[in-house]
């Protein structure tokens, strides 16, 4: 019996069997609930720790169970696998600790709690899926189980937000459905293999192949808030803040970007779509929604709003990094999506303590803030420097590598794109800062909860200040082994240079 | 060793096969008789036959399993002149399917009827299994009739149990169109009998095959027999645009009769239609004009159905409506099977089987809700997420096989279907399907976003016992389940005798 082959599997049941069991708890078995949900993110989290080491040490895991004839629902832990699954066990322990904080007395926490361990169960399942069909399955799965946490607040608004949110993504789905069915009549193959499967497909099929591609890419783009694609993402921030910092650093978002980068470099391979030349348009719809989020960025009053376009910016970066077509490049856009995470989710928590502990929502609210709240703020500023790429916060090494990338591979007007958006993220950061720490305080918040001398409870101050610091680690030890940046440049390595 | 010996040629005399194909019979039948003499105790006669025929379908199928597809000729008389029974692969699905869900219901429809109700319920509800399961074990034309017939005829009564107003008109015009129906196939039966002097589906299908019986000497009465069976089988299955007896009929019968005849009852005559079409009428609709026709009425049925489910305002015509959407789908077999043969077979059988579980979770779900708040306005539908957390489950997770979104049977089956349409390269199939897929989101979300938020009450709540909870919410899980299992119970669908799927590649 090789018990390897069953470590992804568990990975993926550590969530869903607690999910399930909080599902039919009573609302008042607060205690066994917190336990489940802890017990789940910790064991998660030791798995993937278990596969980490393992994968380091030469081991396989992967697991095949039939699905269709031919076909095979597959997880397999292979390094961008790893990357996706490590950031999203380590931010769901993270947030679980915050969400326990921040709903607490609120009611229908067990459906909440319920929902956010199958979201993360299919984030999971997205990150290990094997092969097209397997990566589908749970992508769907995790459009099906953040519904009920956008409407989790039952008004009439957050109904229309799950409405937008239904519309894109399951629109989405079904041109990834489309896509995938189609390549699979194609080739009768949906496997991620490293440098994609598609070399020996003949020209005749050149046109059908740029189909597929721009099937799965609009599908995976809805998630990944690709211009124009983008629309469902600032209405559905009327979802409780762990479910933003869920959607925007862990989960959804997070999925589509991923997925892009599975298609370009699994799927049809970095070498392959330069060929069909899909991927220069692809950089240069990545570079315009990088500065089309920003610029809409600009003009929001309501903090979360802000933070949201700016998510719509930065994850493109990921795209870009992709599409750009180079290895040092595609280092830059791998190696983003576990800074963007750690980084966005720091600034979603914050904005989430602000809401819960002084009844701020607006940035015009904010004025002296920092004084109220020094150590959410502090967190939020590291945040904050980290999107704008001040080093030595991870951000910088994000922006870098994908600069140097395009002056690599010859696509210098790339540069003016980074640039010109980390002015943009400094004219939208700046000023909340510099209100927060600068201005006097007004006389009242708008709506202010005692929590004695402490700014706020523990449980949401430690999330924040934890990312903070993860975002400040990964930036200063950035050359050590298992740091974010050395797997990115391994798994550039494989997909660019080995044989 | 005289005993031995007895006992080696016991099973050659009887075999434990026919044993299990009769007792699926008699059993509902002498439950049916028993109901009629015993109306006190009608209520547990109801649930244990439901169960004990859960078991003998187990037991065929196991019989089945070890010695491929069955064929018994009743009281030793074979085809050409007595009556004979067959099982293969698609009619053990069709059985269990009908024993799985039929149990649900008959759990569910304990809690449901109250006794005065319930003496009329159980013995028409015994009577239509009856129907179902003789149905789907029958191999002659003739025999399918009658068990069509008997099936219409306890359906009807079935829609009629409430006896309201609405319901008796639904059921009126659902008994009219049933018998046209059943007249019409059976003038083609007749037609065949008086061609072929046989009613045996395989006697039938060699004679049409045999070299001399060509499309030249198909006479205008095969051809006429071919188009009032077609017709008739199609007006009860109730595809578009046959469909307009279906949603007055579905949406005022009782919940558990809805389910019955959404899941199960429109089943068989689309069951019937497989079998003639792929069989004894092969030869003559080869041609593609036909299986184009039924594919087209298949593509509208999809669109309509679907558009008319978006626009209802009560739950149970919005289920009815999403019905003859579905059915849609069963018919694209038609343009696409005679190329892809196993393909869109596998896919459209998966389709009846996930469709049967989701629907049938659907109906209970209403009648829940139904009686929770005293309505089934969508708009109105207050917090049932809360309120009724496992309904709400239930009708979601249904809600994901109706879409065809994965993990659930309907994804495997429209999978299976849409790799069929892009292999012969119809796309309009493809979008079709895929169109489909969304307009059921739409109106499933529809459903389930109102179950979120709070509305103006105007029916005390009334309780929601257990049983009809949970009997929806294992149905819905079993649609979703499906998603896992398409290897056992497709390698169960190739159960064949060659005769009887020769034409569809298998």
């Amino acid at each position: 019996m090789n018990w390897n082959a069953w470590v992804p599997l568990l990975v993926v049941i550590s969530s869903l069997l607690p999910g399930l069991i909080i599902f039919s708890l009573p609302e008042d078995k607060v205690r066994l609930r917190i336990t489940l949900n802890l017990f789940g993110a910790l064991i998660k989290f030791l798995l993937v720790g278990l596969m980490l080491w393992g994968v380091y040490n030469g081991f396989h895991y992967e697991i095949r169970l039939p699905l269709l004839p031919n076909l095979e629902l597959v997880l397999r832990a292979g390094p961008l696998a790893l990357l996706f699954v490590t950031l999203s066990s380590i931010l769901w322990l993270v947030t679980t600790v915050y969400a326990i904080g921040y709903l607490e007395d609120s009611p229908h926490r067990s459906r909440f709690f319920g929902f956010f361990s199958l979201c993360v169960t299919a984030t999971t399942g997205v990150a290990l899926a094997g092969n097209l069909i397997t990566f589908l399955l749970f992508y769907e799965l995790l459009t099906l189980a953040t519904y009920p946490l956008i409407v989790h607040r039952g008004t009439e608004e957050a109904r229309q937000a799950g409405k937008t949110y239904l519309r894109y993504t399951i629109s989405g789905g079904a041109l990834l459905l489309i896509g995938t069915a189609w390549l699979y009549s194609l080739t009768g193959n949906l496997e991620f293999t490293p440098k994609g499967f598609l070399t020996n497909m003949g020209e005749e099929h050149y046109p059908a192949l740029i189909t597929i591609f721009i099937l799965l890419i609009a599908g995976l783009g809805v998630k990944a808030a690709l211009f124009p694609l983008h629309g469902w993402l600032p209405q559905a921030m009327i979802a409780p803040a762990p479910v933003s910092a869920l959607l925007h650093a862990v989960a959804v978002v997070k999925a589509g970007a991923f997925g892009i980068i599975r298609v370009v470099y699994e799927v049809f391979g970095v070498e392959f779509s330069a060929t069909l030349g899909v991927l220069t348009p692809l950089a240069w719809l990545a570079a315009f929604t990088i500065i089309y989020g920003s610029i809409r960025a600009l003009y929001q009053d309501d903090l979360k709003r802000r933070l949201a376009y700016s998510t719509v910016s930065q994850v493109s970066y990921i795209t870009l990094g992709v599409a750009i077509a180079g290895p040092i490049a595609a280092i830059g856009g791998v190696v983003h999506l576990v800074h963007q995470g750690v980084m966005k989710i720091t600034l979603f928590f914050c904005a989430g303590n602000l809401a819960e502990t002084l009844g701020i929502h607006k940035i015009s609210e904010m004025n002296g803030v920092g004084r109220r709240m020094p150590w959410t703020m502090a967190a939020f500023t590291i945040g904050a420097f980290g999107m704008i790429g001040a080093p030595p916060i991870a951000g910088f090494f994000s922006k870098w590598y994908l600069g140097l990338g395009a002056l690599n591979t010859d696509q210098s007007w790339v540069i003016f794109v980074l640039a010109g958006s980390s002015l943009l993220n400094a004219t939208y950061f700046l000023p909340i800062l510099h209100r927060a720490w600068f201005k006097t305080l007004p006389e009242s918040w708008p709506e202010e909860h005692d929590f004695g001398n402490k700014e706020t409870t523990w449980t949401l101050l430690l999330p924040p200040l934890i990312t903070a610091a993860m975002a400040l680690t990964a930036g200063l030890l950035v050359t050590m082994p298992f740091s974010p940046l050395e797997w990115a440049k391994l798994i550039s390595a494989r997909e660019f240079y080995q044989p | 060793m005289a005993i031995e010996n007895a006992l080696m040629t016991f099973p050659m005399a009887f075999p434990l096969v026919s044993l299990f194909a009769v007792t699926l019979i008699l059993l509902p039948l002498v439950g049916v008789i028993c109901c009629f003499l015993m109306p006190r105790i009608s209520r547990t006669l109801g649930l244990f036959t439901s169960f004990a025929n859960v078991i003998s379908v187990a037991g065929l199928g196991w019989q089945i399993l070890e010695h491929d597809s069955y064929r018994h000729a009743v009281g030793g008389w074979g085809a050409p002149l007595g009556i004979e029974l067959y099982a293969d692969g698609l009619s053990l699905l069709m059985l269990a399917t009908t024993a799985i869900v039929g149990l649900a219901i008959s759990v569910y429809s304990t809690a449901y009827f109250k006794p005065a109700a319930g003496v009329r319920f159980w013995p028409i509800w015994l009577c239509l299994l009856t129907a179902l399961n003789t149905l789907f074990l029958s191999e002659d034309i003739f025999n399918l009739y009658v068990t069509l017939e008997l099936l219409s005829l306890s359906a009807v009564a079935l829609t009629a149990l409430t006896g309201s107003k609405e319901a008796l008109s639904g059921a009126m015009r659902y008994l009219l169109a049933s018998l046209l129906a059943s007249l019409s196939y059976l003038l083609g039966v007749v037609l065949l009998y008086h061609s072929f002097g046989s009613v045996d589906i395989s006697i039938l299908t060699q004679q049409m095959q045999a070299p001399s019986a060509t499309l030249a000497t198909a006479t205008p009465a095969v051809w006429a027999a071919l188009g009032l069976m077609g017709a008739g089988l199609m007006l009860k299955t109730a595809i578009f645009p046959l469909h307009f007896w279906l949603p007055p009929a579905h949406g005022s019968a009782p919940a558990p009769v809805s389910a019955l005849l959404s899941a199960l009852v429109i089943k068989a005559s689309f069951y019937i239609l497989l079998r003639l079409w792929f069989t004894l009428f092969e030869p003559l609709v080869d041609s593609q004009a036909i299986n184009s026709l039924l594919g087209l009425l298949g593509c509208t049925a999809i669109l309509w159905g679907s558009v008319q489910a978006i626009r209802q305002t009560r739950l149970k015509l919005l289920i009815a409506y999403s019905t003859v959407a579905q059915i849609g789908y069963l018919f694209l077999i038609f343009p696409l099977a005679p190329n892809m043969g196993s393909l869109a077979w596998n896919g459209v059988a998966y389709l009846i089987i996930s469709h049967a579980l989701a629907k049938s979770a659907m109906f209970l779900c209403a009648g829940n809700l139904l009686r929770f708040g005293g309505h089934d306005r969508i708009a109105d539908l207050d917090r049932v997420v809360q309120r009724l957390p496992l309904t709400a489950a239930a009708f979601a997770l249904a809600g994901v096989s109706i879409m065809g979104i994965p993990p659930s049977g309907g994804f495997i089956g429209k999978w299976l279907l849409l790799e069929a349409s892009m292999n012969q390269g119809r796309w309009d199939l493809v979008a079709v399907i895929v169109i489909g897929g969304l307009l059921a989101a739409v109106y499933i979300f529809k459903v389930i976003g109102y179950t979120f938020i709070p509305a103006k009450v105007t029916h005390e709540a009334h309780a929601v016992s257990a049983r009809m909870q949970w009997s929806a919410l294992l149905l819905a899980i079993g649609a979703v389940l499906l998603g896992f299992l398409s290897l056992p119970v497709l390698s169960l669908l190739n159960i064949s005798d060659a005769t009887i799927t020769s034409g569809v590649g298998l």
